[in-house]
């Protein structure tokens, strides 16, 4: 093993994912402050991209991705069409669900991004299910379920754990533990400091690492994909991160130190990793300011086709629920 | 045609979508190794026959359980897992009304749950209301779920194959009441269509309808109704969703009344909106009131004399026709 196995292509293609993410959550901060532009709460995950980039960037094109309500990152990084990414959170018709999902239920199959659930820890048992899919038709591919420290209190994510653990499935826990559930700390909502220790009780292997260290995150998420995937079972990572914004857009954090803020201000990702590729001469400043510019213009063609969408008509407010619509006279 | 119980028939079922194909898997807990040696239990057999990768006994875990449902449907596998009792299914209930019920929706029609849950219904045995308690208002109330309750080991075996081979989720009732009736059923890989009920006695004067064990409380009730002089038509529901709206329709039509009848708790049981449904769309030909049929509300009772009087019984069914006549 070289001393840094991370090549510079790689390494630029994390700054850039990351850089692309905050922007394009920002632009949803900022939207969000305009009258009637995003419907429904929208939930971000500012302070926490390079979780999605480090982990997503270490799986192969089969793997499959089960997310949660904080699940624009996990989306970008897998390579989401941003337009239609955009038009979904705005819940328009052109959106990559037709508007039926808005920003909470993203799902974008043809990545590979099975499904979103917004009901806390429901992704883990839904996991199960894609990884004994997986491990069933002997297909090769994992399945890589992302969840917060506050789901860790959710019984079903126990449930899951153990069942996988019993079969041996291909599953990989992601734990994204942003020091909060809701306007809980997470001394208050769970009982031990350290959540990746829970995964010696359902016999995987448990690792905590730094959150905001991309090529940390990416690292171990190389290492115990390749576990999960070698049939040895299922793992488990905590990655220890910070929501640098309220649980969603409504919550003015009333409850956060403002030091605290500024802790963890001063560890964000992205800073950090673009001192770390200019310091290496992977990047310069020049190529920097063109990779954030073209964040930023993708993001600005993105809310401009969000904003040509329509809402979706009338026509498709019933359709989708089964696969076949009922014949005529049949309820309901 | 031979004759089997229900459990036969189920059995007879699972083996066949076993057989003809390949992505269809059971999992649940005891499915495979269980507590009873009962050759009459629907999944006896079953682990001899496709081994333990497509026969998963589960831990007591009804969210990952029925989560495995989900997420393996969602890849395109046909699952039947089993919840245990009915009342068990509150513990799975997360992910078949938040996720099986409305993914697809969600996602715009990209994904689709073809997966079979089959749960075990029936008051009368005993064991009290946290292994007797008849849900099914809550998944037919719940949207993107469809639901069937058969009475008869034939349908048994047809509903189950329909279930396990449609594309949407389904839940399947087995009616523990029922579980060692016999009845004839026909050989191969038969599907009795979800949404079709059927007429098991036709009749002129009221319509009546049930579904499970309650269309024998029903059948036992028709010797004094006739010997009373009324003639009812007795309807197997079946399907709860999708539901035969116009078969019902049209046979209240005929006769001008209804008496729903279920074990379900009346209130807010399925037997409200198929009251509901025949004031809204059959009013001008109703020439009484529509009358329920069902338990009272109190969890179900463990001693058999209390069971007595939650489940319904035949003399119940008369005298709610009767009042349905006007008598």
């Amino acid at each position: 093993m070289t001393e840094n196995p991370i090549i510079p292509d790689l390494r630029i293609r994390l700054y850039t994912s990351m850089i692309l993410i905050r922007r394009f959550e920002e632009k949803i901060v900022a939207l969000s402050q305009e009258p009637n532009r995003m419907p429904g709460m929208q939930i971000l995950a500012n302070g926490q991209e390079a979780v999605a980039t480090g982990i997503v960037s270490a799986l192969e094109p089969e793997d499959v991705i089960i997310s949660n309500h904080r699940s624009h990152g996990h989306l970008l990084a897998r390579g989401a069409d941003l337009n239609s990414l955009m038009a979904e959170i705005m819940a328009k018709d052109n959106g990559v669900n037709g508007g039926k999902a808005g920003t909470l239920h993203l799902s974008v199959p043809e990545i590979n991004v099975l499904m979103t659930s917004t009901v806390v820890g429901a992704g883990s048992p839904l996991a199960v299910g894609a990884a004994f899919a997986q491990h069933y038709k002997r297909a090769g591919g994992i399945t890589v379920v992302f969840f917060g420290d506050g789901a860790a209190a959710e019984g079903s994510v126990h449930e899951a754990m153990n069942l996988a653990g019993i079969w041996k499935l291909p599953l990989l826990f992601v734990c994204e533990n942003n020091c909060w559930a809701g306007a809980q700390r997470h001394e208050e909502h769970c009982a031990t400091p350290h959540i990746f220790q829970r995964a010696k009780g359902y016999n995987m292997p448990g690792r905590s690492v730094d959150g905001n260290d991309v090529e940390a995150v990416y690292t171990i998420g190389v290492e115990l994909a390749e576990y999960c995937r070698s049939g040895k079972g299922p793992a488990f990572i905590e990655a220890l991160t910070y929501r640098m914004r309220g649980h969603g857009e409504q919550d003015r954090q009333h409850y956060v130190d403002p030091g605290e803020l500024e802790t963890w201000a001063a560890r964000c990702p992205i800073h950090r990793y673009r001192q770390k590729l200019l310091d290496d001469d992977v990047l310069t400043e020049a190529k920097i300011r063109a990779i954030d510019q073209d964040a930023e213009t993708r993001v600005t063609v993105a809310v401009a086709f969000g904003d040509e969408s329509p809402y979706p008509g009338p026509e498709t407010a019933l359709t989708d629920v089964f696969v076949q619509p009922f014949r005529e006279g049949v309820l309901p | 045609m031979s004759q089997k119980t229900f459990g036969q028939a189920l059995n007879e079922a699972l083996t066949i979508a076993m057989e003809i194909d390949e992505n269809v898997f059971i999992a649940g807990e005891g499915v495979g190794v269980s507590i009873h040696q009962d050759p009459n239990m629907p999944t006896h057999g079953l682990l001899k026959k496709f081994g333990r990768r497509r026969v998963k006994d589960t831990p007591v875990s009804e969210a990952a359980i029925a989560g495995l449902a989900v997420g393996a449907s969602c890849m395109g596998l046909r699952p039947v897992v089993e919840i245990m009792f009915f009342p068990f299914i509150t513990l799975a209930s997360d992910m078949l009304i938040n996720h099986a019920g409305k993914l697809r929706y969600m996602s715009g029609g990209k994904s689709s749950f073809p997966l079979t849950v089959r749960v075990k219904a029936g008051v009368g045995f005993g064991a009290g209301s946290q292994h007797s308690h008849n849900l099914e208002s809550w998944i037919a109330h719940s949207p993107g779920l469809k639901i069937v309750w058969p009475a008869t080991p034939e349908d048994a075996k047809g509903l189950l194959l329909s279930a396990i081979f449609d594309p949407d989720p389904v839940i399947v009732v087995e009616d523990l009441m029922l579980s060692r009736m016999t009845g004839e059923v026909s050989t191969g890989d038969i599907r009795t269509p979800l949404g079709k009920a059927r007429v098991v006695s036709p009749g002129t004067d009221c319509t009546i309808v049930a579904y499970g064990v309650a269309l024998y409380t029903v059948i036992e009730a028709l010797k004094t109704l006739s010997e009373q002089g009324i003639s009812c038509e007795v309807i197997d529901l079946r399907s709860l969703v999708p539901l035969d709206k116009m078969f019902i329709l049209d046979s209240v039509r005929k006769t001008g009344r209804l008496v729903v009848v279920h074990e379900a708790n009346r209130f807010c049981g399925f037997g409200a909106e198929l009251a509901a449904m025949v004031a809204e769309e059959a009013f001008d030909a109703l020439k009484g009131p529509v009358i329920r049929v069902g338990a009272p509300q109190i969890p179900v009772p463990a001693a058999p004399t209390h069971e007595k009087i939650f489940r319904p019984g035949p003399e119940e069914v008369v005298s709610a026709v009767r009042k349905a006549m006007g008598k």
